[in-house]
């Protein structure tokens, strides 16, 4: 700790960030622009100017940027000289003679860091008065809009993506006051984390595209804190409503998990939300008509209370991408032997399996974000950018730690991006890639390895068994591959901070206990290696804690035992299961009630549909792919007949006595259950205070104290204002009333603070800049890694893989956009994922004329346009996962290929 | 007098490598040879050879901070900057053109000093002549074994290109001039850490003036004592002055650092055209505050300039004569410097603009009393420290200096609304 002067008054700080950020976590104002948290400072804006005095003598010190000045002991600055506040605003003058100043009909206006640091500088009179310089603005695809003239070149959008993000198809161009940012020519952004852009960007050039087709101002948007459903990983989000649609999705904060960053699927795959295939009333299918016809509440009550007057057999099936509490509340209906995990027998064993390895331990599990500190990186299978977007993300930082030694070595601070990067050139971080497919991160990889997901295994198999001779061995071996095993294990073994990241996609347990090994070699060895491995869904992990039956169990069971009535959970089981088994399913049972918030080919199949709110409308628990337990909020209220499945069921449940222990009606009541029947989830209960807190006898508003048009908004319908939604599920409010000041970390739904109107005030809601948000980033672990655990190898290696004759071994290919089931109600996410296609090596493609082939599938001819691949094995085929075009194989399998 | 730089230059010709070796050349690089590294370094420190491409520094001490230890990081460059976009300067241009051969011996001894491995000539788009002349005299010094592998059989190697710059004044720039090597946008980089320790690649580098490195093998020939013996003033040597503007003899002279202002102006440039009377110059380049009648008795060195509240600079003056409008001037400078502008700094990618567009409305009659005090606030503004680099306060420097001494001038264009200088 150092001691430094601001303006008069002595502060103890660590010296290990620049001033500026210091001045911040001080909790003091300076403005900046072209600083980032994350991407460090380039000082370029020079917004951020403080005086600096050189002694106790210096009366006039000189300008300094605080970005780009080191904290040093005895220190003595001023933000507040007058002198440099001038300069402050002058800044701001000399941008403002380029800035259109068209706050009125831009989408940032009132978040914007232009705004707030204008007004935070005390510019106001502009004497400018030229014409100023336009540019032409971009089509960059269905996400992000372009408005260049507001640009006041920060550099920030083009460091953030091409430094950051790995992204190539953006860039500054031209001098002067002639610079633009943006594609070389027109076109959709390239980069998966484009989204971005219109939080980093402090002015309203890059904006949300899908926010702008319902377009409503920030202080406008009931917002609450949520959780991303769209990967396993759980990135915090924001979700902001209006008139009952969801409006946008922002980053919320997570100093644990997502940094100041998501994805574009978890930023622009909420559209489904708003989907006119949403499920808004109850449904029963008609004797008549056989088709789903709207009843009201009490005939979902009285078709329940007819099949309970018969003390049925109730088979539930819960689903991964559905909360703790809602799959909880199905497994009390139907009794827990009687509920099935709604997830293939593959995928929940796999899931099963990477919980064992991250319990059993030996190796710690790192937080998502932690991973960027990892400075040796192997991947085992995983296409991460398309399976796990975010961590890809971070491991691109990862790639900068171990080359980070140079600049520490030559005292070049780490936040000084441009200094940093210069040493650095292209050096990267050991960095292995070994997967079937090409993936974004080869642009980064030491080596990569393309192979089957066997061979990838057997070849990790045997860097474990290189670190530790214990491990078992692996034999024939090319000599390339065990040329590559050593590379990658001296590498692992010098390196400070290993780690082993693999997933479920591949569908191969081989895979995941190869990576387990690898991490109990290293573990013999002294070192202490991280592993993170990536599952199915959102919720994959709760569901495989709450059971270990599959829905290939529950195929099983509803043929060979009777049961009254089938109840799904927010699941399409055509998306889990090949179609003609989920038939065999629905035909065993004579009531089929399905709870969803959307039309599928399982409420297709329904006598009953019970309309359920997606994560938008309603509350609960998540765990994601590292066990990490995390609340999302209902955000708005949707009237009477939408409610959240654990509701639904619990009144079910109480309505029938079937309860007999416990109140069933609040969340607070479903987590309470929850933790009595599985003590081990007992974290859910402190993931945050419970609905009756109360700070100084208020609420937390889920709407801003700026609020408009709440007395009004429905008066076109009916000019009284109606009663407010009460919130009995947390101790936040619908409305703007309640409690202004900071809330706990788990209740933030927007980063406002007075004078920070745009995102930038995250800063205020830190205990650091960078760092945890103020009384610790929400989530908590439900199981930690045995980190002295002995567990022993596993020792079954796989064959090597054989390309066979005449059939192929096919293995899903996973797309961001396009592989999963919600987020591609989004048109633009649907406009950018693939049309179905097959993969095929090269070689292999050319025993194949046509650009088509006709390839047997589950017994199926489906005829599939090739794309080859020089680098995809030989012998495999590569089928788009999950597209809404294609139905659901079995994979892994062996097909065949004609054409 | 002793013209160690210019003396064997003839207008219009270029010295071959014999000529060069006839009247001595290489033989300061043999002399450095036998020398360590480090008595090179001390030689040059002891001679007080200050960098000629604008900022004077002492060239001895900037190779010091080049770390050459048996550790330190390889390769090492040395950047030979010739990229001279700054107006009113065309002193690199003789040097190159005229004596090629100087240069590459500057080099070799320079790169010696710092132990550098790998050269790079830096040279200005336009000079297409010069160009050819490097390319031919590198061909030459490789073929004598002057170049590349164990130079002269001393062990030690250097290998030297010639890359031609895209045409950008902040290719000038060290740092900009850097990035844009790299095949990066030409923008300044922030010091520290200086090149000497992260320049070309992230490697220790060493960019020096042509003109600099130029002195090099004659201090290295005849001494330090000799190197300051031949200036009339504490820094040592000589220093290529120039003069352009409605002199009688515009052009360039090689003189010992120390002569006054009025002997290069009236004995060197013959005076004033006849029938003009002079109002001021600019002593350095374009990006030197004004001097006037009252300047011209002071001394031609780093300090002497300075004292009179200006610059050295390039020692290139643009002199400016009573017939020619002062507003028009700073105008077209500005606009130079606004064009040329990188664009990564808020003040002078705004200001010079901003500062262009009021000089010609003034320039055209349309001007307002207000204007000076914003052309006033933007020299503040755009002042050093303030802005990222040194080209927006180097071209701030003309434009305070006028509005000072010429402020009259820009008050009649407001007054009477047009330029009283043209009819
Ligand atoms: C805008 C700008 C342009 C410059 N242009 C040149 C140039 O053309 N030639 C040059 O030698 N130095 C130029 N410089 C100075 C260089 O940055 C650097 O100081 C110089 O090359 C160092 O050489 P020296 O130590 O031998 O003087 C320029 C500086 C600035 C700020
Ligand atoms: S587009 Fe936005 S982020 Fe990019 S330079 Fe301009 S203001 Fe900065
Ligand atoms: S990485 Fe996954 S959890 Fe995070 S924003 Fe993207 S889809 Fe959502
Ligand atoms: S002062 Fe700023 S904008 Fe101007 S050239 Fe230097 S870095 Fe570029
Ligand atoms: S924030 Fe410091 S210069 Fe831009």
């Amino acid at each position: 700790m150092v001691k430094i002067t601001i303006d008069g008054n002595v502060y103890e700080v660590d010296p290990k960030d620049n001033l500026l950020q210091t001045i911040l976590s001080l909790g003091l104002d300076l403005p900046y622009f072209c600083w980032h948290p994350a991407l460090g400072s380039v000082g370029s804006c020079r917004q951020c100017a403080v005086k600096k005095y050189s002694g106790e003598d210096d009366q006039k010190g000189r300008i300094v940027m605080a970005c780009m000045e080191p904290v040093v002991d005895g220190m003595r600055i001023s933000v507040n000289d007058p002198e440099v506040k001038d300069f402050r605003a002058n800044i701001i003058e000399l941008l403002m003679t380029n800035h259109p100043h068209d706050c009125p009909v831009c989408d940032e206006g009132g978040e914007c860091h232009l705004q707030d640091v204008t007004l935070m500088s005390g510019h106001n009179y502009r004497q400018f008065d030229f014409n100023k310089r336009t540019h032409n603005n971009q089509y960059l695809g269905p996400f992000i809009n372009h408005e260049m003239n507001r640009c006041i070149q920060c550099y920030r959008c083009v460091r953030f993506y091409r430094e950051y993000a790995g992204g190539r198809d953006f860039n500054v161009f031209s001098s002067r006051n002639r610079v633009f940012f943006g594609r070389y020519e027109d076109g959709v952004l390239e980069n998966e984390f484009s989204g971005n852009l219109a939080e980093v960007c402090p002015t309203g050039v890059f904006t949300d595209k899908t926010y702008k087709q319902h377009f409503t101002r920030k202080w406008d948007l009931t917002t609450a804190p949520s959780i991303c459903h769209n990967c396993s990983l759980g990135c915090n989000i924001i979700a902001g409503e209006r008139y009952g649609t969801i409006r946008r999705i922002a980053s919320r904060y997570n100093g644990k998990v997502n940094g100041y960053f998501i994805c574009d699927r978890g930023r622009f795959g909420y559209e489904y939300v708003n989907s006119d295939q949403r499920i808004r009333e109850p449904l029963r299918r008609g004797q008549a008509s056989g088709r789903l016809e709207p009843v009201d509440r009490e005939t979902v009550f009285n078709y329940f209370k007819k099949i309970f007057d018969k003390k049925p057999r109730l088979l539930g099936i819960g689903s991964p991408k559905a909360s703790l509490e809602s799959n909880h509340a199905l497994q009390m209906l139907v009794g827990k032997e009687n509920f099935f995990a709604g997830v293939s027998a593959v995928e929940h064993q796999l899931t099963l399996k990477a919980i064992q390895i991250l319990k059993e331990g030996p190796a710690e599990v790192p937080s998502l974000r932690e991973t960027e500190k990892a400075d040796t990186v192997l991947i085992l299978g995983e296409d991460v950018t398309n399976t796990a977007p975010m961590l890809a993300l971070s491991l691109r930082q990862a790639s900068r730690q171990k080359p980070m030694e140079l600049p520490i070595k030559m005292n070049v601070p780490t936040w000084h991006e441009m200094a940093v990067l210069e040493l650095m050139q292209d050096e990267r971080s050991p960095f292995f890639v070994l997967t079937p497919t090409e993936t974004k991160l080869d642009d980064i990889a030491t080596a990569v390895y393309r192979n089957a997901p066997d061979n990838i295994a057997r070849l990790a198999h045997a860097v474990a068994h290189y670190i530790d001779s214990a491990a078992p061995e692996v034999e024939n071996l090319s000599e390339e591959e065990t040329e590559l095993v050593k590379q990658i294990a001296e590498n692992l073994l010098s390196s400070k901070q290993p780690l082993i990241v693999s997933g479920t996609s591949c569908l191969n347990e081989s895979l995941l206990e190869a990576a387990a090994n690898i991490t109990r070699a290293l573990k013999k060895r002294q070192k202490s290696p991280w592993i993170f491995l990536t599952v199915p869904e959102a919720n994959s992990v709760g569901l495989a804690l709450l059971d270990e039956k599959d829905l290939n169990q529950a195929i099983e069971k509803a043929l060979s035992d009777s049961y009254d009535a089938l109840i799904i959970l927010e699941n399409d089981l055509y998306r889990r299961i090949e179609e003609d088994k989920a038939n065999k399913l629905f035909d065993a049972f004579e009531h089929v009630i399905v709870l969803h918030y959307l039309h599928n080919s399982t409420t297709d199949k329904a006598n009953l549909v019970v309309p359920v709110g997606p994560f938008s409308e309603s509350d609960g628990t998540l765990v994601n792919n590292e066990g990490r337990a995390q609340r999302f909020y209902q955000v708005f209220y949707p009237g009477d007949s939408v409610k959240e499945s654990w509701r639904w069921l619990g009144q079910i449940i109480t309505g029938h006595g079937l309860n007999g222990r416990s109140e069933l009606s609040k969340l607070d009541d479903f987590i309470e259950a929850l933790v009595r029947d599985f003590p081990e989830l007992k974290a859910v209960k402190d993931l945050a205070p419970n609905a009756d807190f109360r700070i100084a006898g208020q609420k937390i508003p889920r709407q801003s104290h700026r609020y408009s048009g709440r007395t009004s908004m429905n008066a076109n319908v009916n000019v009284s204002e109606p009663k407010p939604p009460e919130d009995e599920d947390s101790p936040m409010s619908f409305t703007m009333e309640g409690y202004q000041g900071m809330p706990p970390s788990p209740f933030i739904s927007r980063f406002w603070y007075p004078g920070w109107n745009s995102v930038q005030a995250v800063n205020k809601f830190q205990i650091e800049v960078g760092g945890a948000l103020r009384g610790g980033d929400p989530g908590l672990r439900v199981f930690e890694p045995q980190t002295d655990s002995d567990a022993p190898y596993y020792t079954r290696i796989p064959e090597a893989f054989k390309p066979q004759k005449d059939q192929w071994f096919a293995i899903p290919v996973f797309h961001i956009f396009g592989s999963d089931e919600l987020s591609i109600y989004t048109p633009g996410v649907a406009e950018l994922a693939p049309k179905p296609y097959l993969l095929l090596n090269q070689k292999d493609a050319e025993s194949f004329s046509g650009e088509k082939v006709n390839v047997l599938l589950d017994g199926k001819q489906i005829e599939l346009t090739v794309k080859t691949s020089s680098s995809f094995p030989s012998g495999m085929v590569g089928i788009p996962f999950g597209l809404p075009e294609m139905k659901i194989f079995k994979f892994p399998n062996w097909v065949k290929i004609s054409g | 007098m002793e013209r160690p730089l210019t003396q064997h230059i003839r207008p219009g010709e270029t010295l071959t490598i014999t000529d060069y070796q006839k009247h001595g050349g290489y033989e300061g690089l043999k002399a450095a040879l036998k020398m360590s590294p480090k008595e090179v370094q001390d030689t040059v420190k002891r001679a007080h050879l200050r960098g000629r491409g604008g900022a004077g520094f002492p060239t001895g001490l900037k190779w010091s901070f080049v770390p050459i230890g048996d550790d330190a990081p390889r390769p090492r460059y040395l950047i030979a900057n010739g990229d001279e976009m700054e107006p009113g300067t065309f002193k690199d241009r003789l040097l190159v053109e005229g004596n090629p051969h100087q240069l590459i011996e500057g080099m070799i001894i320079s790169a010696y000093a710092i132990q550098a491995e790998i050269g790079y000539v830096f040279l200005r788009w336009a000079y297409k002549k010069g160009e050819k002349i490097i390319q031919k005299a590198l061909a030459e010094a490789y073929e004598a074994g002057l170049l590349g592998k164990n130079i002269l059989g001393s062990g030690f190697d250097f290998d030297l290109y010639l890359h031609t710059s895209a045409g950008r004044y902040i290719c000038g720039e060290e740092t900009a001039l850097l990035n844009s090597l790299e095949g990066k946008r030409a923008n300044p980089r922030a010091k520290p850490p200086f090149p000497q320790t992260s320049g070309l690649f992230g490697k220790p580098t060493i960019v020096n003036n042509i003109e600099t490195l130029c002195n090099v093998p004659h201090i290295l020939r005849n001494g330090a004592d000799w190197y300051k013996k031949i200036s009339l003033s504490e820094d040592g040597g000589t220093k290529i002055f120039g003069v352009s503007g409605k002199v009688k003899k515009p052009g360039l002279w090689e003189l010992p650092l120390g002569v006054t202002l009025k002997e290069v102006l009236e004995e060197y440039a013959g005076g004033m055209q006849d029938g003009l009377k002079f109002r001021g110059l600019l002593p350095g380049g374009a990006s030197t505050d004004f001097l006037t009648e009252e300047h011209l008795d002071i001394k031609l060195d780093y300090a002497g300039v300075e004292k009179a509240g200006s610059r050295l600079g390039t020692g290139t003056m643009i002199v400016l004569d009573d017939k020619t409008c002062v507003v028009g001037m700073v105008l077209n400078l500005e606009h130079f410097f606004a064009q040329e502008s990188c664009g990564w700094c808020t003040p002078c990618r705004e200001g010079l603009p901003w500062s262009e567009k009021i000089l010609a409305r003034i320039e055209n009659g349309q001007g307002k009393m207000q204007d000076l005090e914003i052309l006033e606030g933007l020299t503040k503004t755009l002042g050093p420290g303030n802005t990222f680099c040194a080209l927006a306060p180097g071209a701030m420097e003309p434009l305070q200096s006028a509005l000072k001494y010429f402020r009259e001038d820009f008050e009649r264009h407001i007054k009477e609304q047009r330029c009283p200088r043209r009819s």
